[in-house]
């Protein structure tokens, strides 16, 4: 097991109307199997102790599933692993005397709150567009009546999995959440229980969108590569072939 | 204290649709007229918030995290039960039923048992209407896998992330009705009191977590789902950020709470790695479907898995219980894990871990197949312990899981604060001294879909609600409790981190009130956690201020309410003399180390009453006899 010391600079903010600034701190006998969020408790528990302000950031599962974390790492959301949320990162992706460079995910749709913790609820707003089934609870009739092609369900499963961290938004160039409500309406869309309101749920999801201040997609493919789960850029496609059917 | 279940009258099958017909409704015209506050956005939550915003009832949700998307139930790997009995192998209502009582060890009361199985089809279907992409079969019928503890294939899943995808469909009805402007959700909101008026729960008293705002809610019924309390131990399977101050300022406020002791020890969780480790990660149980469990025979053999020859493997599952081998109820699989560490035959770094290998599987099944059931998994493995689990076995030991515990609620799911609904896992209820594999689902959304929408609607029908305004002086005083409850927090200004005392207390109970408990340890216990108590008041270090964010300051109210619910723990394994379920009392085991329920003393649901704290804990037990109609008791046997 080996030790190291992490250089770090860290955006500290003390609010929505504070301008920010990166903050330098030194970190010894960094454990190679710590996470990388483990890493910065024990920042905290040291800054705790020094009678400093700890860094706040939003966490909560810390098995890479509720989405809660964000950070943008040496300027890529979720840090260098491929498929990878911020807290299943291990510090053995990093060398004795690196420097990591951390900010929040930067988007005007996503206002800082505190240091490296954002206002996500645009995406909320987005779902409660149409990113749902309009069935009552009661109303369901039985689960086999329908079959669904296994590779059908599987496409939507693939989609289904977005844990909504917002990391395709930090790292798009136009701060578009194309993937992210693409993912949905591609989910839902290709289901049967799904497709009564395939038109409507895509035009009011893309149009919440725009509302929120998040750009368009010009296929740069960046949120792709950072997402933490996957999800593939194809749902873009898909959301904006059934946009154009919606409304032709 | 009164503790009446109000269990209805009749046959088993019949109870709870003889109980529909006779409920009080309320008419569409009067139910937007009434204000229900769910608490907790998880699967009972959220699922109870959409039915009731369907019925016409205007509903205020309140959740911690940024979203209600994140609420834990999202990280529920394996599966759902449901009695659908699709793979033709003889399983029916009745035989989900007596698995879970059975499972439970018989600590639980029927007619709510019997109740959670037949919703549990209606959940499967409610969930595919929502668009819940489950695993399929080739002819695009649904499929199923097996889970502990069952004899039949009845678990539902979706790839090993059936609990995101159940609570993605849950929040998406959720957000349906945000949309229609029936529901209203807070996130970032953390309820700290429960405000009783003329004995009734009447609102809730919150703090704004962005603010540091105490604000004042008033309802006309409140609806508690705000999970477990796992994470008193400071390291289990839970998120970070749950709790049970919710739950337990319900408790100060005169809910009893019940079975605190019974705490499920998951078998198949990624071993502690060191001291800085911040929680612990859970293979699913559905592992065991395929894995094998083994350790050497031989003390001491340092060789690497793969070398130890097929002899002098002990897979001391499959040759203790034969009959359910590696698929042993939870509780089993992980006491058995401890007896062949504590004798010395543990693995890894620490002696604390056994393996769990796919060796065999990948050889019948090849590697393609087991990829394809448990990719994620394996994925999430290599990632934390940097092993490949294709081709190394993996190392795993018990961890802190879930909580059967919890506010006592009645048949309708209330508690004993008349209007205080509790749902999913922060009510004590259907799962007895151990939960089965993939039921924690089917309870949540049983609870919020189909039990809580009629309840709360027959207790509104049936009561007078006067208007209370938040200016009531039980508003004022509850708030101004929970303000300076954080003043104090913050003065102290002590040496030692909230950490710090955490994980102390987290030692205590998971060397003494954890797998096996002895009544000399959980006397000890006792002592301990009120010395540190004491000491987390007069020494704790909370930084910052309470006007504005600030999570350590969150952190330090919720450890100061586990310091209190540490204690009811250990009180009431203390008192039950006798093994059950996940209980392990020392004292009370066969010889071959399984536990030995007492009956005749000890079948009742423990629920205590609040007395204050005053150096120790004040708490007065009340007992709910059991009483099985339908089934009859028996040592529990899975060999």
């Amino acid at each position: 097991m080996s030790l190291m010391t992490i250089k770090l600079k860290i955006w500290r903010q003390k609010n929505a109307e504070d301008s920010g600034h990166f903050e330098d701190y030194t970190l010894d006998e960094v454990n190679e199997h710590m996470s990388f969020l483990e890493m910065l408790d024990v920042l905290n528990e040291n800054l705790i102790k020094e009678g400093g302000d700890p860094v706040e950031f939003d966490y909560d599962c810390r098995e890479g599933i509720c989405g809660s974390c964000n950070l943008v790492i040496n300027g890529r959301a979720h840090g260098p692993k491929h498929m990878t949320a911020a807290c299943q990162l291990h510090m053995r992706n990093y060398s004795d005397g690196d420097t990591i460079v951390i900010e929040p995910p930067r988007a005007a749709a996503f206002p800082v709150i505190k240091d490296l913790v954002v206002d996500r609820s645009a995406l909320d707003r987005i779902i409660q567009a149409g990113g749902y089934v309009s069935v009552r609870t009661g109303a369901a009739p039985e689960a086999n009546l329908i079959p669904v092609p296994q590779d059908v369900s599987n496409a939507a499963f693939d989609y289904a999995t977005c844990i909504g961290c917002g990391a395709c938004v930090a790292a798009c160039p136009n701060s578009s959440a194309s993937l992210f409500t693409g993912a949905k309406i591609a989910h839902l869309n290709r289901l049967p229980q799904g497709k009564p309101e395939r038109e409507n749920r895509t035009v009011a999801m893309v149009e919440q969108m725009e509302k929120e201040g998040f750009g368009d997609c010009s296929n740069f493919a960046e949120c792709e590569a950072v997402c933490p789960v996957g999800i593939s850029i194809s749902a873009i496609a898909e959301m904006r072939r059934d946009y154009m059917k919606a409304v032709l | 204290m009164k503790l009446d279940p109000k269990i209805p009258e009749g046959p088993l099958e019949d109870k709870w649709t003889n109980h529909l017909n006779e409920i009080k409704l309320v008419s569409p015209n009067n139910k937007r007229k009434y204000n229900i506050i769910v608490v907790g956005t998880g699967l009972a939550g959220a699922s109870a918030a959409a039915s009731l915003a369907e019925l016409g009832y205007n509903v205020q949700t309140f959740c911690i995290q940024d979203s209600a998307r994140r609420a834990h139930s999202i990280a529920a790997q394996g599966g759902i039960n449901a009695a659908k009995n699709y793979t033709n192998d003889g399983d029916s209502v009745w035989r989900l039923f007596y698995d879970t009582i059975k499972g439970g060890d018989y600590r639980s009361r029927e007619a709510n048992v019997y109740r959670l199985a037949q919703n549990s089809n209606h959940i499967i279907d409610q969930a595919v209407a929502q668009g819940v992409p489950f695993g399929r079969d080739y002819g695009g019928l649904l499929d199923n896998r097996s889970f502990g503890g069952a004899q039949v294939s009845r678990t539902f899943y979706s790839r090993g992330q059936t609990g995101q995808q159940l609570l993605l469909g849950a929040y998406q009805a959720m957000m349906k009705e945000e949309h229609s402007g029936k529901i209203k959700n807070y996130p970032r909101q953390e309820m700290l009191d429960l405000v009783v008026v003329d004995g009734k729960a009447r609102g809730i008293i919150t703090r704004d977590l962005v603010s540091g705002e105490i604000q004042k809610w008033e309802a006309d019924a409140v609806v508690l789902c705000t999970g477990g309390y796992g994470n008193v131990f400071y390291l289990s399977t839970n998120a970070k950020n749950s709790n049970v101050t919710a739950a337990w300022r319900c408790h100060k406020r005169g809910a009893a709470f019940a079975n605190p002791c019974f705490v499920q020890i998951h078998p198949t969780c990624i071993p502690v790695s060191g001291d800085y480790q911040s929680k612990l990660t859970l293979m699913s149980e559905s592992l065991r479907n395929d894995g094998r469990v083994w350790v050497p025979r031989k003390k001491g053999d340092d060789r690497p898995p793969n070398d130890i020859p097929e002899e002098e493997r002990y897979y001391y599952l499959e040759e203790r219980y034969p009959s359910f081998g590696n698929l042993v109820p939870r509780d089993v699989a992980s006491r058995n894990a401890k007896l062949v560490t504590d004798e010395g035959l543990g693995v890894g770094d620490t002696g604390l871990a056994v393996y769990l290998d796919f060796r065999d599987a990948i050889k019948r099944d090849g590697k393609e197949t087991i990829k394809a059931k448990y990719g994620n998994l394996f994925d999430m493995y290599e990632n934390i312990k940097d092993e490949n689990p294709y081709e190394v076995p993996m190392q795993i030991f018990p961890a802190v899981h879930y909580t059967m515990g919890g506010l006592w609620v009645d048949y309708n799911l209330m508690s004993n604060v008349p209007g205080l609904f509790v749902a999913g896992e922060a009510n004590y209820s259907d799962h007895g001294a151990n939960r089965l594999g993939a039921s924690a689902l089917m309870q949540g959304l049983s609870d919020g879909y189909f039990i809580i929408p009629y309840t709360v609607g027959d207790y509104l029908a049936n009561e007078e609600l006067p208007n209370v305004s938040t200016e009531h002086e039980a508003f004022k005083e509850a708030a101004d409790t929970s303000s300076k409850q954080l003043d104090k927090l913050l003065a102290v200004q002590g040496d030692k981190t909230i950490i710090e005392f955490h994980r102390e207390l987290g030692k205590i109970m998971w060397d003494k009130v954890g797998i096996s408990r002895s009544k000399e340890g959980l006397e000890s216990a006792i002592e301990e956690i009120r010395a540190l108590r004491e000491e987390f008041w007069n020494n704790v270090r909370v930084p910052g201020e309470k006007n504005y964010y600030n999570k350590y300051l969150e952190f330090a109210a919720r450890v100061a309410d586990f310091f209190e619910l540490a204690e009811l723990m250990a009180i009431d394994a203390l008192d039950r003399d006798e093994s059950c379920g996940c209980h392990l009392r020392d004292e009370f085991q066969s010889e071959e180390g399984e536990a030995l329920r007492n009956d005749e003393d000890y079948s009742f649901v423990s629920a205590w009453e609040y007395n204050g704290v005053n150096g120790k804990l004040e708490t007065t037990l009340h007992k709910e006899p059991l009483e099985f109609e339908f089934v009859e008791l028996k040592q529990r046997s899975y060999k």
